[in-house]
């Protein structure tokens, strides 16, 4: 099966950050084809590599940046959604006049167009939000 | 092949799981996961609901969000099944598409 | 299969209170740009997002229906209205905005692509699709 998934919240306030991820970790073990993970909404805020949680409690975004190493995932998160929640790369950042950039490593900032290029290409899209 | 319906939301809470089992079709899946799998305990205000449902659609529960909230096995409404993440996989893959109620 | 799937956009939110149904309208403008077919279905809180004479003026918020009306211009074709969430609601057809569909090629009009139905044809139309979106 080749799947696509989208990921609608952000890490820590709810559960379908780590239910994405456990998800899509399961079935790429299974063999079967990620084309790509789209953030979306606070989603982006999974691609942020200030993100430091205590070190009792795991790290979402570093579980998906070893994934992504592993399996050669494409991570993609929203450019609209990641420029209002301040998610930045050294192109936005240049285009944008931004001081700074905290995109994590594995992580591409594009457009909507790549969720319905994922939609399009994959037998099945898989959402999780709040 | 047919619809798998994905519910994340605690029933006590949200309308999500009552809208699922209005919106889905006999012979369709239904996964509870995340925090509606209190939708799939005995003895609450939604269980004849959901038992009913289970009379025409399969429904399935996620063990490793039960676990986490020291939910037994032996709590959950008989017909509904348990399914781990793999589980959850096969679900999709088994389908004709997924239609999350989130 | 053929290259143009039939895509669904499920919205079961209400406007401004989360930003839910206004990012997913960005879609929806974005996927009508990829030839697809899609069409809208509202239910649950989503009835809210269609309601006529939404002013944000006092909130400090971007008014983005004025949007749904523009869909038709985007080859939005059908929009979907449960009509059981519009009566639990207190709503009827009147109290939503009208949206004007024309084909560019063809010069047909249709009205309103607005369109209240009962579950069981939401069911079905959820059925015929190929991929529902959910946000």
């Amino acid at each position: 099966m080749k799947f696509a998934i989208q990921v609608n919240e952000g890490p820590y306030q709810h559960q379908a950050s780590d239910s994405a991820y456990h998800f899509t970790k399961a079935a790429l073990e299974k063999g079967h084809e990620c084309f790509r993970v789209f953030f979306y909404h606070d989603g982006v805020l999974n691609g942020t590599r200030l993100t430091t949680p205590p070190q009792d409690d795991r790290n979402v975004v570093n579980n998906w940046v070893e994934l992504a190493e592993k399996y050669d995932l494409d991570l993609v998160v929203c450019v609209a959604a990641a420029q209002r929640r301040g998610i930045v790369d050294e192109g936005e950042a240049e285009r944008n006049g931004k001081d700074a950039t905290n995109i994590a490593p594995r992580f591409r900032i594009s457009g909507l167009g790549q969720l319905v290029e994922a939609a399009i290409q994959c037998e099945k899209l898989v959402v999780f939000g709040d | 092949m047919s619809e798998l319906h994905t519910v994340n939301k605690s029933p006590f809470e949200k309308n999500s799981l009552e809208t699922c089992l209005r919106l889905s079709k006999a012979g369709s899946s239904i996964l509870l996961y995340e925090d509606a799998v209190y939708g799939a305990l005995k003895n609450t205000v939604i269980t004849d609901l959901v038992s009913s449902a289970a009379g025409d659609r399969k429904v399935y529960v996620l063990e490793p969000d039960l676990k986490a909230r020291g939910l037994s096995a032996d709590r959950v409404i008989e017909g509904v099944e348990m399914v781990d993440y793999a589980g959850f996989v096969d679900l999709v893959d088994a389908s004709n598409k997924v239609q999350a109620w989130v | 299969m053929s290259d143009t799937k039939k895509f669904m956009f499920l919205n079961r939110r209400a406007p401004y209170g989360t930003i839910h149904a206004w990012e997913s309208l960005e879609v929806v403008l974005i996927a009508a740009a990829f030839e697809q077919e899609v069409s809208l279905m509202f239910v649950d809180d989503g009835v809210f997002e269609l309601v006529k004479g939404q002013d944000t003026s006092e909130i400090g918020m971007k008014n983005f229906s004025p949007t749904y009306r523009t869909l038709g211009d985007y080859e939005v074709r059908h929009m979907y209205v449960d009509k059981a969430s519009l009566e639990a609601r207190g709503l009827t057809a009147e109290d939503l905005v009208e949206v004007e569909w024309e084909d560019w090629e063809t010069e047909e009009t249709v009205d309103n692509i607005v369109e209240v139905v009962d579950s069981d044809k939401v069911v079905e139309l959820m059925e015929e699709s190929d991929v529902v979106f959910s946000f």
